[in-house]
């Protein structure tokens, strides 16, 4: 029996590379100007160009490339979808006729189009969290957004809840197997019956769940209160963010790429 | 009518990087009125030993039968087979789920089809059994004390009336008193005719308690056989994380000194042969 034991969707792969070891801040900001850059692209030729630089980032990280293509399986679904919607809703010349449905050559070409930029944009922002530590993103998420602290933008608090929330998805999954296999041992079922039935049969897990995470929440808090958590005023840091020249470099060159591109488009294809 | 496992091997998360063998080539049995305890190490594999016995996990290769019964993945006798052998957890009060206790106690009985007139009286079985009388059904389990829900939890398996009972680790956190009240629900259903397989890393009361031992070491069965034997093993060779009893420790130490102490865990035996030594040795 397979529990839930195959979730590794975004997760961070560890290894010795320059993406990993660059500033989080600076890959942050580098996804909004990739994914600029992937919708700014039309061409084929554009999309082959980005799906090179894909497999090169890819490489440069060393991930193996069918882990990367491995992040986009969630989304598959929502890119077949768009693209069988503008197959089939899209006005120009017919190439297709089925009874009432036409399916048009500006429809296919729409299609590829809208499934391409789907697929590279997901890719492309798998990379942050493939090569960045939750703890890391979350660094990076509260430093970028502390200029709006003085606005009363709680910056600090919502990083370190984005870190509590991140930090036991793992451990409520194993919980969940475990209160499942218990409640399997005294005869429950949870793949027979109807709909109805099924769901039900989930009462025995969902409440003990419940308070589980209830009394993990609060032994927590003891343990951040009895250790003088009082927020993020105030507070160093034991490992400082440390934006070096590298991060700008790379930064840098994002940018110089994402304008190359779309420039080249425009003035080179018609 | 015995559970029987043979060459039972299995691998968790196969094909990936978290690959770990957590049993390798590990056998058993233990048949209805017989007490067997898995000992070993925090992952050793006893809790993946465990969960093999009512078909929670299945063997990669080898085979598990209860009473006759393959243990295989869509077997058609997998409610029987879960309904024979109970299984209790480790923290077992943390799967209680129920507004009331009676609620709790007729879950695995209404699950198992039995007959709703005859589950009342199970479930006031299974909590005297317990050490608990009827003025708990009407309460919450949630509000019960911590040794109370374990009670609970555990009645509920035994309101299933299995014939087997598997048991991981049900003194973990519990005070002295409890323990023994434990263990002495677990002779009882022992005399009683219930087979009894307990996974635990307190050797005392496997050496007590049971009629053989199963000791796992990295997921390989490094011994089986009788509390003697094991014991022997033990003195013969050290395990990583088993320790033995101070009583047997101290006969184990005395023996080195005189070959002719007995080998024992049983705190009379030891004193019996002290005392008739100290009056050997003062006569003339």
């Amino acid at each position: 029996m397979k529990f839930l034991n195959n979730l590794t969707f975004g997760q961070y792969v560890p290894a010795d590379s320059p993406v990993h070891s660059l500033d989080p801040r600076c890959k942050i900001l580098a996804v909004p100007v990739v994914l600029t850059g992937i919708f700014m692209a039309g061409h084929v030729a554009a999309f082959a160009a980005w799906a090179g630089l894909l497999a090169a980032l890819a490489w440069y990280s060393r991930l193996p490339f069918r882990l990367v293509l491995n992040s986009a399986k969630p989304v598959l679904i929502l890119v077949a979808f768009t693209a069988l919607i503008h197959i089939f809703f899209t006005d120009g010349t017919p190439i297709l006729k089925l009874g009432f449905v036409t399916i048009t050559r500006e429809g296919v070409a729409a299609a590829a189009q809208m499934g391409l930029r789907l697929l590279l944009l997901v890719l492309f922002a798998s990379f942050l969290t493939l090569t960045t530590k939750p703890m890391e993103l979350s660094d990076g998420l509260e430093r970028l957004f502390s200029p709006l602290v003085r606005f009363g933008f709680p910056a600090h608090e919502l990083a370190m809840m984005m870190t509590i929330a991140l930090r036991f998805i793992p451990t409520l999954l194993t919980e969940t197997d475990r209160i499942m296999k218990a409640q399997l041992a005294r005869g429950a079922s949870f793949d027979r019956g109807s709909l109805w039935k099924r769901l039900k049969a989930f009462i025995p897990v969902l409440i003990p769940l419940f308070v589980i995470v209830f009394q993990r929440a609060e032994e927590l808090a003891t343990a951040m209160e009895a250790r003088c958590y009082r927020g993020g005023e105030g507070r160093t840091r034991m490992r400082p963010l440390r934006w070096s020249g590298r991060d700008t470099a790379a930064l840098a060159a994002t940018v110089a790429v994402v304008v190359a591109l779309a420039a080249g488009e425009r003035s080179l294809l018609p | 009518m015995s559970i029987t496992v043979e060459a039972l091997c299995h691998t968790y998360h196969p094909g990936t990087p978290l690959e770990t063998r957590a049993l390798d080539d590990v056998s058993l049995q233990c048949g209805r009125g017989e007490w067997l305890s898995i000992v070993g190490h925090t992952g050793s594999g006893k809790s993946t030993l465990a969960q093999h016995l009512n078909g929670i996990l299945f063997p990669d290769s080898g085979t598990v039968s209860v009473d006759g019964m393959q243990v295989v993945e869509k077997s058609p006798n997998m409610r029987d087979i879960r309904r024979a052998v109970g299984l209790v957890f480790q923290y077992p009060e943390q799967q209680l789920f129920a507004e009331d206790v009676m609620e709790e106690l007729s879950f695995a009985p209404t699950n198992w089809g039995v007959q709703s007139d005859r589950i009342a009286p199970l479930a006031s079985a299974a909590l005297s059994m317990v050490g608990l009388d009827d003025s708990y059904l009407a309460r919450s389990p949630l509000n019960l004390s911590g040794g109370e829900k374990r009670k609970i939890a555990i009645a509920s398996v035994l309101a299933g009336e299995p014939s087997y009972l598997v048991l991981d680790e049900p003194t973990a956190g519990l005070d002295s008193w409890s323990r023994r009240e434990l263990t002495d629900l677990l002779a009882r259903l022992k005399k009683e005719g219930t087979g009894i397989i307990l996974v635990t890393h307190d050797l005392d009361i496997a050496l007590n308690l049971s009629d053989s031992i199963l000791m796992l070491d990295r997921g390989r069965s490094a011994a089986f056989g009788a509390p003697s034997e094991i014991m022997r093993y033990l003195v013969a060779n050290s395990v990583p994380g088993l320790r033995l009893p101070d009583i047997a420790a101290l006969s184990a130490a005395i023996g080195r000194s005189d070959p002719a102490a007995p080998l024992t865990w049983d705190r009379a035996e030891l004193k019996r042969w002290i005392k008739a030594r100290e009056t050997g040795g003062r006569r003339p």
